[in-house]
């Protein structure tokens, strides 16, 4: 059992089966998943969706804090993701041509493309504080995504574009098979290859990775490229399901939400190691909690406040020294008893 | 590299003892630890000549008071975000704060509680909430950025959940005082909010150009393990820190129920952003360590004064203001960068 308790994602997953049950006794068929028209329905399946443009976003920032650093502008980089698309689309003669709205995503994921490189620039080249250089987009970039839409909300009516964020595939959500297959190739990537070790080299020390001949300065750069890459696919996602480009609400503190995802997955802030399945059930957790929230009966405005104490709860239960300040005297006094038998 | 900091030995200089000139800097070279400060000043009176020369009116003094009258909570906030981030630390829950002073005491002052009592219960409040954090972060090693996001959520949700609609105020207190201007001249005037921000700056200032705890500050930011072992009070210090911005965060809260008449759960949002932005134009390293307070106030400034000359352009639209702040954070951060030198690339990494 304490082994199984040291493993870092036991007091998450164990969060998770709490809400998981709480929702058992107090909402109605949360377990059943319907077929309705093909697809599938269900709380589960609703959750599922919902986590998806998290987890994007939550895979990105966890390779980011990897390396130590930190990415503010995710929230802005799905504005402008969103707002580019919806506005090629807009302009198209036909809005359900295929081509068009193909071209539309390839050109928002070259801007959000971009966007990585720049901040990937600022960090890596010129050396600027992540957080810092993150917040100059985080500000300027919800600017961008207005100046793109021209302050408006812009609506498009394409069926191929709502695909991405409502459709079904094979029974599945469009939305969700994205979010699966982005988190598993980045996975595979990190995991199959030496990459992973690298990140983690870099996050540890980036000197004494360069000393170690790592290309400390590339790898940074590639981090924010990826973290802003996914945070595009989910600016996608999100105008695909509303059918418009609210450069306003799109990604409004989704990277707190990110970071608290990675959090929760076990990945330390500091950087140096990190764990992409952590996040991906951090995501699921918070959507969860929301999804709960609702469903026990509490009003939606408490929300915020259980995010918060799951926040306290969980940075206290990973933090070694709350540990050892407060559950010391109980380990030492066993240590003490030990030494004696 | 010039001869600017102590460390640097500059090998071409005579023997030390036999000349002062290599003792003493450059009198007209400005100090190196000034130019972000400086920089800004400039931009400051740059924009300000701009604005005169292209808008009809903008020369009036009121113009300038005006700044002041509409930023007067911002400017608290950042006194109290200054403070934490000379330390190496962040807050985020500031504007979170603002919003649950607002509707918290909208919602005790429309109970009838007294706003003798409801005042500095406020102020207790937030300070309450900063000194937790603070507390937090310290003795539990956990990421400022994460303690005071969760004390963000936390606010916030108290302010959702007493009430999620904006309150309109009209306790007499509250309303005199907002509506209370102290005229210099026949239409020249500033709000009575103008005057506690420009104390508390003062105070601020003074605490930490010249007290004790303020060089404690200065040295956490520099380095925190060496401030340890000089003996300094790392503990008491860093958490005052915060206990100090929450306490400029509920200030600034006031304010705004002054500015706004009104308590709302959703007030302030992303203000933690601009103070945050200000303390940075204003110089002052997020590494933590180095600026003035000072940078800090010009900073507010700017970020006012574009929101002036947005108004009196017209024809731009809001959002110039987010991608103008987002240029002028940008260059700052990397005259800082080339001001600061090797020290900032040590730090990120």
């Amino acid at each position: 059992m304490s082994r199984y308790a040291r493993h870092h994602l036991f007091w998450p997953l164990a969060v998770l089966v709490l809400l998981l049950v709480l929702n058992l006794f107090f909402a109605n068929n949360f377990f059943r998943i319907t077929v309705i028209d093909g697809h599938l329905y269900g709380s589960i399946i609703d959750i599922a969706r919902r986590a998806a443009p998290l987890i994007l976003v939550g895979v990105g920032m966890t390779l980011v804090i990897a390396t130590g650093g930190i990415d503010l502008s995710v929230g802005s980089v799905m504005a402008v993701s969103g707002a580019l698309a919806c506005l090629m689309i807009g302009d198209l003669s036909d809005q359900n041509s295929l081509v068009g709205v193909l071209g539309a995503i390839a050109v928002a994921l070259l801007l959000c493309l971009g966007l990585g490189v720049w901040n990937g620039f600022l960090v890596s080249v010129i050396g600027i504080q992540p957080i810092v250089a993150t917040l100059i987009l985080m500000v300027a970039g919800r600017g961008l995504a207005q100046l793109i839409t021209g302050g408006q909300i812009l609506n498009v009516q394409s069926s191929p574009y709502r695909q991405i964020g409502a459709g079904y595939f094979l029974a599945i959500p469009v939305s969700v098979i994205i979010a699966v297959l982005v988190a598993l190739a980045l996975t595979q990537l990190v995991r199959r290859t030496a990459l992973g070790l690298l990140l983690e080299a870099v996050g540890g020390s980036p000197a004494a990775s360069r000393l170690a001949g790592i290309q400390a300065r590339g790898l940074t750069w590639l981090v924010y490229v990826i973290a802003a890459v996914c945070a595009g696919v989910a600016g996608l996602i999100y105008s695909s399901n509303v059918n418009s480009a609210d450069s306003n609400a799109a990604g409004n503190l989704i990277e707190l939400d990110a970071i608290l995802a990675v959090v929760i997955g076990g990945t330390a802030l500091t950087g140096g190691r990190f764990s992409l399945g952590g996040t991906v059930l951090g995501a699921v957790l918070i959507e969860t909690l929301n999804v709960t929230i609702v469903s026990v009966g509490i009003p939606p405005e408490a929300n915020l406040l259980f995010k918060a104490v799951v926040v306290v709860v969980l940075c206290l239960a990973q933090s070694q020294a709350f540990r050892e300040r407060v559950l010391t005297r109980r380990t030492t006094r066993r240590k003490a008893k030990e030494a004696v038998a | 590299m010039t001869s600017g900091t102590n460390s640097t030995v500059d090998l071409e200089a005579p023997e030390p003892g036999t000349g002062a000139s290599t003792i003493g800097r450059n009198p007209w070279q400005p100090n190196r630890q000034h130019i972000p400060v400086l920089a800004t000043l400039t931009l400051l009176a740059f924009m300000y000549g701009l604005g005169v020369v292209n808008y009809e009116g903008f020369g009036d003094i009121q113009v300038v008071l005006n700044v002041f009258v509409d930023n007067a909570f911002l400017l608290v906030v950042a006194v109290g975000m200054t403070f934490v981030i000379l330390t190496g630390g962040i807050d985020l829950s500031v504007g979170a704060v603002v919003a649950l002073t607002t509707t918290l005491g909208a919602t005790l002052l429309n109970a009838g509680w007294p706003a003798y009592v409801v005042l500095p219960l406020l102020l207790l409040l937030g300070t309450t909430l900063g000194v937790s954090m603070g507390a937090v972060i310290h003795y539990f090693k956990v990421e400022p950025f994460i303690a005071t996001l969760a004390g963000m959520f936390l606010a916030r949700g108290i302010a959702l959940l007493i009430n999620r609609n904006s309150i309109p105020i009209d306790n007499d207190f509250w309303v005199s005082v907002a509506q209370q201007r102290v005229r210099f001249d026949k239409g020249v005037f500033i709000s009575s909010s103008v005057i506690v921000a420009l104390a508390v700056v003062l105070v601020a200032a003074l605490v930490l150009a010249w007290t004790r705890f303020g060089r404690v500050v200065y040295a956490i930011g520099g380095n925190a393990d060496s401030a340890l072992l000089m003996g300094l009070p790392v503990a008491r210090t860093r958490i005052a820190v915060y206990g100090i911005s929450g306490f400029c965060a509920s200030l600034g809260g006031v304010l705004y129920s002054f500015y706004t008449l009104s308590g709302y759960s959703l007030h302030a949002n992303g203000l933690e952003l601009d103070a945050i932005a200000a303390v940075v134009i204003g110089g002052v390293l997020l590494a933590g360590g180095s600026g003035y307070l000072f940078g800090t106030v010009l900073g507010v400034l700017v970020l006012g004064l574009i929101q002036t000359i947005i108004t009196f352009e017209g024809t731009l639209s809001s959002w110039w203001t987010r991608i103008v702040v987002g240029v002028l954070l940008f260059a700052f951060i990397v005259l800082q960068r080339v001001v600061t030198g090797k020290r900032a690339v040590r730090r990120t990494d």
